[in-house]
């Protein structure tokens, strides 16, 4: 029984299980997406249907409702793992764990952060966002929701083992986020200037790449941590 | 080796120390003369560890629990899982959620795992709960199988293993207030 050592196929497994799971679940994929639509109609009702008013707020409203819809599936990133033994199984696996969580990190973005990038055209609609800031939103929630995924499984990693941590993890992650809110809304400001606002893109492409780095390596400690 | 001792002695607590996840508040795991700690990787390759709770995911089918488990642990999936399966006592439950499973066919499906490793070390807690006696019989076979094979298996149970196994070791753990 020889073993073929091949990180790709270990990446592949954790993601594959992860989305085969939630498609077996589909309220797990739907209930972000409903939660961010009903968050971003309850703002045209609270604030009045004046339009100016409405695509001014619009990028604001937009990732506030993004970064809480992240938060939704996040508790639940590591905890049937935890629950079930699996993650003592992963943590035994001879493959370096925080490849492992990489794979479950991009499955999570997958399930949560994509279909909001996807949906946002339509979201836009709403709040009478025009082309040039709805460019500018697709891009900053594309290099964005990624970030959300990574910093949140930290925290998640960090309470996956007490008893109600969702909302001490909401807690330690919500203030992590609001470097990505400062560069994403501000990016989309800058857009509907029609000024240039690569600046800020690269600023949030940069975080990415950090995160994906290290990231995953903070996870796997936060695991370890947990489970022992 | 069998671990023995009341409830609440640290038999899980020791194996999970054994098994890595936890550090000892003293002293250090050895493995080949080299403490598990210093080149953890290197352990969990001969390691096969499964707890109280067996990482098996409820939503999954058998054969998908067990070509996870394969694929995490590096181990080729082309393999005849279903007549393992079959050999086991789960014909026909193979592609049904484990959850609709009996508590002992979900441990059944843990279990498999000793048909497909090449572990040296198995690490095992409780295997033997909610088992029946013809798969506590099946399971006692192959325990025999790894140890003629130069494998050495940790275990806590409080099954009576010395007929069958004549070169068993017991550790009796203390409870202590």
């Amino acid at each position: 029984m020889l073993r073929q050592h091949s990180y790709w196929q270990l990446f592949s497994a954790v993601c594959k299980k992860d989305l085969q799971l939630a498609f077996r679940q589909r309220a797990e994929i739907v209930n972000p997406i409903l939660f961010f639509l009903i968050v971003i109609t309850l703002f045209p009702l609270a604030i009045g249907p004046e339009p100016g008013l409405l695509s001014r707020m619009a990028p604001g409203i937009i990732w506030v409702a993004a970064l809480l819809s992240t938060m939704l599936g996040l508790d639940k990133l590591f905890r049937d793992d935890y629950h079930d033994g699996s993650l003592e199984q992963l943590i035994a696996s001879s493959y370096p764990l925080p490849l492992t969580v990489l794979g479950k990190v991009v499955a999570h973005w997958i399930i949560t952060g994509l279909p909001l990038v996807l949906m946002t055209p339509l979201f836009a609609l709403l709040l009478n966002l025009d082309n040039q800031a709805l460019i500018a939103t697709v891009l900053t929630l594309l290099l964005g929701t990624p970030l959300l995924s990574f910093i949140g499984a930290i925290g998640a990693g960090l309470t996956v083992g007490l008893q109600k941590g969702g909302i001490l993890m909401s807690l330690l992650v919500l203030p992590l986020y609001i470097p990505v809110l400062i560069f994403a809304t501000s990016a989309i400001d800058t857009s509907t200037m029609s000024l240039d606002y690569s600046g800020q893109l690269a600023i949030l492409g940069a975080m990415l790449v950090i995160a994906i780095i290290s990231a995953p390596i903070a996870i796997s400690s936060a695991l370890k941590v947990s489970v022992s | 080796m069998q671990l023995a001792g009341p409830n609440g002695a640290g038999k899980t607590s020791l194996l999970r120390i054994i098994a890595g996840f936890s550090a000892p508040d003293e002293g250090q795991v050895m493995w080949q003369g080299e403490s598990i700690a210093k080149n953890y990787d290197e352990f969990a390759r001969q390691l096969l560890f499964i707890g109280h709770k067996t990482g098996v995911n409820s939503q999954l089918s058998a054969i998908e629990n067990l070509r996870f488990w394969l694929q995490i642990q590096g181990y080729d999936t082309e393999q005849d899982l279903y007549s393992l399966l079959a050999k086991i006592g789960l014909v026909g439950l193979e592609d049904v959620p484990v959850r609709t499973l009996s508590a002992g066919q979900q441990r059944r499906v843990a279990l498999i795992r000793l048909w497909l490793n090449d572990a040296k070390l198995w690490v095992l807690d409780e295997p033997f709960t909610a088992l029946d006696k013809a798969g506590i019989a099946f399971l006692q076979q192959r325990f025999l199988a790894h140890l003629a094979q130069g494998g050495a298996i940790l275990l806590t149970t409080h099954q009576d293993l010395t007929t069958h196994f004549n070169e068993l070791q017991t550790v009796t753990l203390e409870y202590r207030h």
